[in-house]
Parts: C-alpha cells; sequence; structure tokens
C-alpha cells in the first residue's frame, strides 16, 4: 500500500501526544536494543551448548551456563501464526490498531513473537528495531522485497525515513553541511535548510537555492540566533541534523585555549543550545501524522572515544559531545536519537593528514541509510569503525595505541 | 563661573547635545575577518544569568563574552608590534587626560560611500585644512565615511581577495602623525582600509600611528552629526590589565 504524500494539516485539531510503547526491560534485554541500535540480528548464544536464547536471560535456558554471548544470528525463519490486535489496552498500541504481531520459528533456534510486516507470508527475514521508547523489538519482513515495502506501518514506526520529511541541517556553509543537504532532498525530504552563520560573511548560496535548499541564519555559538531559528523552525522540522562541527587537529600541549574554547562553544555548548531550543518542540510532534518528527542526528568524530596525539587536544570537546548526545537519548524519546562516529573528514583542516579520510557525501550517504534502517549508532568509514571495534574489544589497550 | 560650570549648565540647558558614536554591541555585528589559520577575535555573545525566574527571582543580569576588538572598540599602541614598546601603552596605562579630546572631523562620505577602495590621502586632508585650519596636536581626527550606515554583507564587504572598505593610505596617516593627532578615528571595523595588507609600509594606520604611541576608534556612527571642528570626543576604554584595547561607549558633545 503506497503511503500519501504529506498533506495540510488540519489547524483545529489537536495533534496525537508523543505516546511510547511500554519501555521496562531486563538489563539482559537491553542487549537487543544495543544490537537493533547498530542494525544487526544478535541473539545470546550459550558458549558451553551453543543454544541460542530468547528471550534474553542470565542462564543457558538448555543447560543452565551462565556465558551467554550476543552474537549475531542467522535471521531467516517461517512465520507460525498472525494475529492481528484491533483492540489494546496501550496508549501507544491504541493509536496503531489494527497491529499484526506474529509468531516466528526462527531458523537458529528459538520460537519468538514479532512485530509483522503486511507483506509478510511463510519465509521471513527478521530484523532487530528500536521502537519509540528505545527498546530492541523484532519486525520480520518479507523473505524478499515488495513494492513499496518501506510505506508499510510497522516499518515507519520503527525507523525515520527522511522521505516528506523537512530537514534542518544546522550548518551549511561547510562541504559536509551542503552534502548533508542534497543527500537529504535526494532522500525525498520535503524540504532542508541549512543554517547559515555569520550572514554578513561571503556565502554562494546560489547553488544551494537552485536546488531547493533554504538558508536559514542560524550560529549554534549564539543563544539568540538558536532561539529565533526553533521559533521559526521547531514547528516544520521533522529531522535535524547537527553539522555545526568544529573539528581541527590539534596536540594537547600546543592547543591555542582559545581554539579548545571555540571547539566546545561548537561541540559541545553548540549541540546543548540546539537540543534545548529545538529538541522539546520537535520531541511535542513526534505522533503528529504520518509524516511526524522523527530523528535527531549527531555527528562526532570517533575520537571522542580515544585520540591519536596529534588530536589530544580536539578530543575532549568531542568526548563532551558524545557524552550529551547518550543522554540526549532518554530525553528526547519518542525521537531517535542518531550518533553517528565519523573519522577525520577530507576538508582543508586535515590536508597534512594522509588517507584514508571521510568524502562529505559518505558521511551524507551513511547518515540517510541509518534513517532509513532505523539504525542510532554507526560508525562512518575505516578509522571510525576501527577506533570503535577497538574500543569494544578492550579500551584500555585502545587509549595506548590509537591509530591514526 | 568656570567653563567647566559652564558647560554642565549648558549641558543641562540642551546648548551642547550628546552624540552617541557607538553601535550597538550585539551578537550578529560582524567582527574583523583574518585569515582562518590566525587567531580569531570573539564577537559578542549573552547569556543569561537570570531573568525574574528561577535562577533569580527578582532580577535580570547577563554575562557577556567579547574580543577587546569587538564592535565599536578603542585600539592602544601595544595592539601593534610597532608599539609594544612604548610607555603607557596599555589601556590601564593611558594618559586618562587624553580620553576627553576635541575632533577633526574630515567627511569624505560622498567620495567613500559607494566605493570600498576609497583612500584618504594628503592631499584630501590640506584641502580639508584649507577650509577649517591646520589639524591642531591632540585632536582625534575621525574619518567620515558613512560606512556605518551600512549593515550586514554591505558593512564588511568581504569579496573573494578580502574587505573592500576605506581607509588611508600610508603618507594620510605619516601626515596626521606629524600634526601630532590623538589618534584617527574609523567608522569601518579597522582603522586601516580593507585592503591596507597590500599597501606600504601594510597596514599603515596601525603601524605608524600605533608606533608613534597615537590612539585608534573604529566602528564608530553618527559621524554625520558631527561639526568638522569643534566638538569634544568622550573615548575612555576598559581599564584592562595589560590590555590592547576595548569595546566603548564613545559620546560626542557639540553645540546645539
Amino acid at each position: 500500500m503506497r503511503l500519501a504524500p504529506p498533506g495540510p494539516r488540519d489547524p483545529l485539531k489537536l495533534a496525537a501526544a508523543p505516546l511510547m510503547p511500554p519501555g521496562g526491560r531486563s538489563r539482559e534485554a537491553i542487549g537487543l536494543a544495543a544490537a537493533a541500535a547498530r542494525g544487526r540480528f544478535m541473539l545470546q548464544v550459550c558458549g558451553e551448548c551453543e543454544l541460542v536464547q530468547y528471550p534474553p536471560r542470565a542462564v543457558c535456558g538448555g543447560c543452565l551456563g551462565v556465558g551467554l554471548r550476543w552474537r549475531e544470528v542467522p535471521a531467516g525463519g517461517a512465520l507460525l501464526a498472525r494475529t492481528i490486535i484491533r483492540i489494546s489496552v496501550d496508549p501507544y498500541f491504541r493509536t496503531l490498531t489494527p497491529w499484526s504481531i506474529g509468531t516466528v520459528q526462527l531458523d537458529c533456534g528459538p520460537q519468538v513473537v514479532a512485530h509483522l510486516h503486511g507483506d509478510v507470508a511463510g519465509r521471513v527475514r527478521m530484523t532487530l528495531k528500536l521502537d519509540k521508547a528505545g527498546q530492541g523489538v523484532m519486525l520480520a519482513l518479507p523473505e524478499q522485497d515488495t513494492p513499496d515495502m518501506h510505506d508499510d506501518p510497522a516499518w515507519r514506526a520503527l525507523t525515520a525515513d527522511p522521505r516528506g520529511r523537512r530537514v534542518l541541517v544546522t550548518d551549511g556553509r561547510t562541504a559536509l553541511g551542503q552534502a548533508m543537504a542534497r543527500g537529504m532532498l535526494a532522500a525525498g525530504a520535503r524540504a532542508v535548510f541549512v543554517g547559515i552563520a555569520e550572514p554578513w560573511r561571503p556565502f554562494d548560496g546560489a547553488g544551494l537555492r537552485m536546488a531547493g535548499i533554504e538558508a536559514v541564519a542560524l550560529d549554534v555559538t549564539d543563544q539568540d540566533s538558536v532561539h529565533r531559528m526553533a521559533a521559526s523552525l521547531g514547528g516544520r522540522v521533522e529531522i535535524c541534523v547537527n553539522t555545526a562541527l568544529h573539528l581541527r587537529p590539534a596536540g594537547v600541549l600546543a592547543l591555542d585555549l582559545g581554539e579548545a574554547r571555540a571547539a566546545m562553544e561548537v561541540n559541545y555548548l553548540g549541540a546543548l543550545r540546539l537540543a534545548q531550543a529545538l529538541g522539546p518542540a520537535m520531541r511535542g510532534r513526534a505522533a503528529d501524522g504520518e509524516y511526524a518528527a522523527v530523528a535527531w542526528v549527531n555527528l562526532i568524530s570517533a575520537h571522542a572515544l580515544a585520540a591519536p596525539g596529534g588530536f589530544g587536544g580536539a578530543a575532549a570537546a568531542q568526548a563532551a559531545a558524545l557524552a550529551l548526545a547518550q543522554s540526549l537519548r532518554p530525553a528526547l524519546r519518542p525521537l531517535r536519537v542518531v550518533n553517528a562516529l565519523i573519522g577525520p573528514i577530507d576538508d582543508e583542516w586535515h590536508q597534512a593528514l594522509p588517507p584514508p579520510k571521510l568524502a562529505p557525501a559518505a558521511i551524507a550517504a551513511a547518515v540517510v541509510r541509518a534513517l532509513c534502517d532505523g539504525v542510532e549508532d554507526l560508525a562512518v568509514g575505516d578509522i571510525a569503525q576501527d577506533i570503535l571495534a577497538r574500543w569494544a574489544d578492550n579500551p584500555a589497550i585502545l587509549v595506548r595505541d590509537v591509530p591514526g | 563661573m568656570t567653563s567647566l560650570a559652564s558647560l554642565a549648565a549648558d549641558l543641562l540647558a540642551g546648548r551642547v547635545r550628546v552624540i552617541d558614536l557607538t553601535q550597538t554591541l550585539s551578537p550578529d555585528f560582524p567582527t574583523i575577518v583574518l585569515p582562518p589559520e590566525f587567531g580569531q577575535c570573539a564577537p559578542f555573545r549573552m547569556e543569561t544569568i537570570s531573568r525574574y525566574d528561577e535562577r533569580g527571582p527578582g532580577w535580570y543580569w547577563n554575562n557577556i563574552t567579547v574580543g577587546e576588538h569587538t564592535g565599536t572598540h578603542f585600539d592602544a599602541p601595544v595592539h601593534w608590534v610597532t608599539g609594544r614598546d612604548l610607555p603607557n601603552n596599555t589601556t590601564d596605562t593611558l594618559a586618562v587626560q587624553n580620553l576627553v579630546a576635541p575632533a577633526c572631523v574630515i567627511d569624505c562620505s560622498g567620495e567613500a560611500a559607494n566605493n570600498g577602495d576609497y583612500l584618504l590621502t594628503v592631499p584630501v586632508i590640506e584641502a580639508w585644512e584649507a577650509r577649517h585650519g591646520k589639524i591642531p596636536a591632540g585632536n582625534w581626527v575621525l574619518f567620515r565615511t558613512d560606512w556605518s550606515k551600512r549593515s550586514g554583507a554591505a558593512y564588511a564587504n568581504v569579496l573573494a581577495d578580502g574587505a573592500h572598505t576605506p581607509g588611508p593610505d600610508a603618507a594620510a596617516v605619516q601626515f596626521l602623525v606629524d600634526r601630532g593627532a590623538l589618534g584617527f578615528g574609523v567608522e569601518t571595523i579597522g582603522t586601516d582600509a580593507g585592503q591596507a595588507h597590500l599597501m606600504n609600509p601594510m597596514y599603515p594606520a596601525h603601524t605608524l600611528m600605533h608606533g608613534a604611541g597615537r590612539w585608534g576608534l573604529q566602528c564608530l556612527c553618527n559621524l554625520d552629526q558631527l561639526p568638522a571642528t569643534g566638538a569634544l570626543i568622550i573615548a575612555p576604554p576598559l581599564k584592562i590589565l595589560g590590555g590592547s584595547g576595548s569595546p566603548l561607549r564613545v559620546l560626542a558633545l557639540v553645540a546645539a
């Protein structure tokens, strides 16, 4: 069923409240959310008897072994039974009925109850997605892609497709911001706004204007500017992508204090100002129709986790930005907070740095893909992926031996 | 009656008017543009401490951050390398006796208003002196261009090869130094022309004025309300320890 394009909203109708599905989970079950955030289909597997577990638990359901490890498992399965929920006592699901759930026999062993894509029949592809409460839930997809499958209500409730939505890209002066704006437009965004700080400085916006991208005055270091932007756009932006970054290589001892402060002003305080001014307005519109406000995207250098010497001075502001980005998740739900770790960008500030460096368009493409797939945690490019993988493996070793 | 008492009486009676030569300090007022690899002057920023709210129920106040050379501001001799070793060259050691001083206003607004590359030259100053008399020592020399009537991008006027804003050429600056001018004041972001990095010496208003221990005033406005001579300028910068300059309120007293 093809989704109708966004139409005018009845201004006299009360907007649907930004409700969330039940969010309580055991600590073990949060592993599902961690896997879903990365777009991976993972379950606990017993280290002793190899039994795949579901639901998540503390000890193996087969041998009572305690060595359960989260591992990627085969995602195939077969639909055993389908139930259509027409009446629910849960306020969130009441807004979604009729809603399909089903029992699926996973190829890897367990039987699970999953949300069902409307086109599911027989064999299925299982996915783990984050629901509006930020918890990991299973969504069964048809084994092969079907026409307009991304218009399915279950898919849309568990993803953040830019198509038909209005996107704010907070800094349009950089190649990254411009690539992001063009990427969102190519992904079907209904409107794209780019922030332009210090409008008195030269800015050739002709190319952006030709593409249909609108420049708005926005300087994340200026409280008043952020509030004026939020007053103008808070009611008409569904995705915010914060590209206002101050990313420049700098060691610790030679770091200019003005430079350090500028990095903190933009990367941490700028993001904080944006979140405080625009976040509540977007969050309040998180259930406002088919094209409701849906996502907040932070771009953070992977050096927030650990940085080589030449980036040590710049890393503190990135660590602050990462801490903020993680705190934004519970604060902004049911908005999806996407945190993309990136490596050094191929820009004028990294001229002396050898490859690999990230092309702005590659970052934009990765963010669009994450939104479309409902992914919240991603690392873009070789350096960020390497740092993240080694951080997950052993942070104590990583901080003593950072690549780059 | 002393002259000071008569001035006070004239002020109260409105026979002497006070003109504000100051631009409003606001976050979006342009600052000097240097190549990105150099240190940058902070723009004006304001964050509320409290505004009759839970942070302070009965009072309103802000914390501000600002560079020494943001908005309408004063340049002390130590600002430039040529003035680094002079006595009394910082904002806290300046001779306060001169912070209230008369001004000569050279009106080049007709020529400069639409010409970002307009240069103040010796013949222009000589023509001014022919009409108004020799510039007395100890006077501010204020360069009226009406540039302050512009705003935003037109005010900064930054093109691909840098800013294009009016200023003096080197000979004109040396002429004013030789006249004993107290300092040089302009409506643009710098006392020097936007393209003064191409001059010899580079940035003559900074190099020669500050090298001679003279001062600078930037981002002035309302110079069109001043007479060619006879205005009294009150321009004391903040008393910053070892400061190279400061934002300030510049006032002019003129006969009504």
